[in-house]
């Protein structure tokens, strides 16, 4: 395993295991004010200060990995359970209609960047965390489908699909028993970039208000919260920020691991 | 080439007629009528009825959504519900805060880039190469507003070299206009540039194995020269796609680095428009933005065709 991987799984699986234990315990309640002890700088009471209403900013924190990781992870999960399937149909038939259809389909919502798939969404349903994974999903589901697509493409021109074919195999059952266990390592590093890729993007829609909203805690609002204090209580701004940049980060370093790990004959296969 | 231009075209009206459709449509879906809301719960029916007349919402969805699209071809984007002014108005005194930004941004980030990535390609392995790409990694996880909001804390309000946020205005003179963009281009420049770095290093690293590489160094060039003559303009294919993709997330980042700064641009006049209901301001901007990304991508298209003349035979 390569330094990459090991800092990248330390780094991200510390982010998941306080969003876990947030569940359970946080050293304060991440809601409750308590205005004496307001704009604290780290001390031992409370081990990253607090907030201007005095709210406990570790606590904040933690509680705030939970949303980060809540919406990027069903984000992503959008993108591979609609992107995986019409990636595979395309590669399946490919250079007919469907394929085509499917293609400029893709080439259609990569031209809407997420935040503009969340202006219109909050401008219709308001905004919220929900519509925020609605956003960020959407705009997966080229990606995953672009690069199913990519890799389907130069298997169906192997010789074990064609034995399979030849066993009398229809294209669905070829696709999900041979090409999608083969493109599955290609995808589940790809996965790891788009969930951190959903961390910085939820992360900005929250910070302009159309993310999560309050009292659910994130990242992104602490960081608009902190914006007018940034002076007078620099931490304010540096903790949640730094959280992200670790975050995203690990996960980073966790996908670029990951793919010199995995099976390097999948390299010939990206496109 | 003329063909490739014509298919191109094709496609790019095609999925300019689309766009508009499903922006139109969302939007139309939408819970509420603009009429009751913009004059309130009291409001009589017939008051209601009569600016329902005056903003066109009686026609068929369809009527409006001709109505729509052949008034933007004129230039004429409607008029605003809350502020009663020619959309078209609004967003071209916006748009000359965020388009010269989002330009600024990626000459910015193509500055920073192309150096670095070439450095590091040109020292693969060594300690260079390894100091730029640890630089480059950090720069892709730095959410850009975060980094926009030091930014302000280090030189707006400790040093002192910028204002912390508002825009000065083009009439200031050109030289006050830049200075009020500066943070915010270097802030939405920077995770652009270290994306852009780790392409063109990539890109010319996988160049440097070509056979006519070797075959340049057989010839007695420098690694050096080899690299500047036949390796930088083949490292180009893939550097272009990524500047063309880069500068649709650049408009659309620009839109919350504006609210960092307090910059008058078309992020301030879409959350305005937002929070007003204000939709038809809404569906302007977002047209603008998709029409902005598929026009950079057509253009992209087209320089592909320019750099690499194989790929004009092909679709």
């Amino acid at each position: 395993m390569s330094r990459n991987l090991i800092i990248g799984t330390a780094l991200s699986s510390l982010v998941l295991l306080a969003a876990l234990v947030s569940f359970v315990w946080t050293p304060f309640d991440h809601a409750a004010m308590n205005i004496p002890a307001k704009l604290q700088t780290p001390n031992g009471t409370h081990w990253l200060g607090t907030d201007h209403f005095g709210r406990d900013i570790f606590s904040m924190v933690m509680v705030g990995a939970r949303t980060s990781i809540a919406v990027a992870l069903v984000a992503v999960g959008i993108g591979m359970s609609i992107g995986i399937p019409l990636g595979l149909t395309a590669a399946a038939r490919s250079g007919s209609w469907l394929d085509e259809l499917i293609m400029r389909g893709n080439d259609l919502v990569f031209a809407f960047p997420s935040l503009v798939i969340a202006i219109l969404i909050t401008a219709i349903f308001g905004a919220g965390a929900v519509n925020a994974i609605i956003a960020i999903g959407i705009f997966n589901i080229p990606v995953f489908a672009r690069i199913t697509r990519g890799a389907a493409l130069s298997l169906w021109q192997r010789e074990f699909i064609l034995a399979a074919r030849v066993s009398g195999k229809g294209a669905a059952r070829i696709s999900a028993e041979h090409i999608l266990p083969n493109v599955a390592n290609l995808l589940i590093v790809q996965g790891t970039i788009q969930f951190s890729l959903g961390i910085l993007a939820e992360a900005g829609l929250s910070y302009v208000g159309l993310g999560a909203q309050p009292p659910t805690p994130s990242w992104g609002r602490m960081l608009a919260d902190a914006q007018t204090m940034v002076s007078l209580a620099p931490h304010l701004a540096l903790i949640p920020g730094s959280a992200i940049i670790l975050t995203v980060l690990g996960l980073n370093l966790m996908g670029d691991g990951l793919r010199d790990w995995l099976d390097p004959k999948l390299r010939v296969g990206r496109t | 080439m003329i063909r490739y231009t014509l298919k191109r075209l094709l496609s790019l009206i095609l999925s300019l007629a689309v766009a508009s459709l499903v922006i139109f449509f969302v939007i139309e879906v939408a819970p509420g009528d603009p009429a009751s809301f913009m004059l309130g719960l009291n409001a009589q029916p017939d008051t209601v009825a009569a600016l329902r007349a005056e903003l066109g919402l009686d026609q068929s969805q369809f009527g409006r959504y001709l109505s729509w699209v052949t008034g933007m071809m004129h230039g004429d984007f409607g008029t605003s519900y809350t502020y009663r002014t020619p959309v078209a108005g609004m967003i071209s005194d916006r748009l000359w805060v965020s388009l010269p930004l989002a330009l600024y941004a990626l000459i910015l980030s193509t500055l920073i880039a192309f150096p670095a990535g070439i450095y590091a390609a040109a020292r693969r392995g060594k300690t260079g190469d390894m100091a730029v790409m640890g630089a480059t990694q950090l720069g892709v996880a730095v959410p850009n507003f975060w980094f926009a909001m030091m930014l302000v804390v280090i030189f707006a309000i400790n040093l002192r070299w910028f204002n912390a946020g508002g825009f000065a205005g083009w009439d200031k003179g050109l030289l006050a206009g830049l200075h009020s963009l500066t943070l915010p281009a270097i802030s939405l420049a920077l995770p652009q540039a270290a994306i852009l770095a780790r392409v063109m290093r990539s890109a010319l690293l996988d160049i440097l194995g070509e056979d006519f590489m070797r075959t340049a160094r057989a010839k007695g060039l420098s690694r050096r020269q080899a690299l500047w003559r036949h390796g930088l303009r083949n490292a180009m294919i893939p550097v272009l796609t990524i500047i063309g993709l880069q500068f649709s997330f650049l408009l659309a980042g620009a839109i919350i680095i504006e609210q960092v700064f307090y910059l008058p641009g078309l992020g301030r006049l879409v959350f305005q428009a937002i929070s007003a209901r204000d939709l038809i301001v809404v569906e302007s901007v977002v047209m603008l933005l998709v029409l902005a990304v598929i026009t950079v991508n057509f253009l992209v298209d087209l320089a592909y065709a320019l750099v690499d003349p194989r790929l004009r035979s092909r679709t």
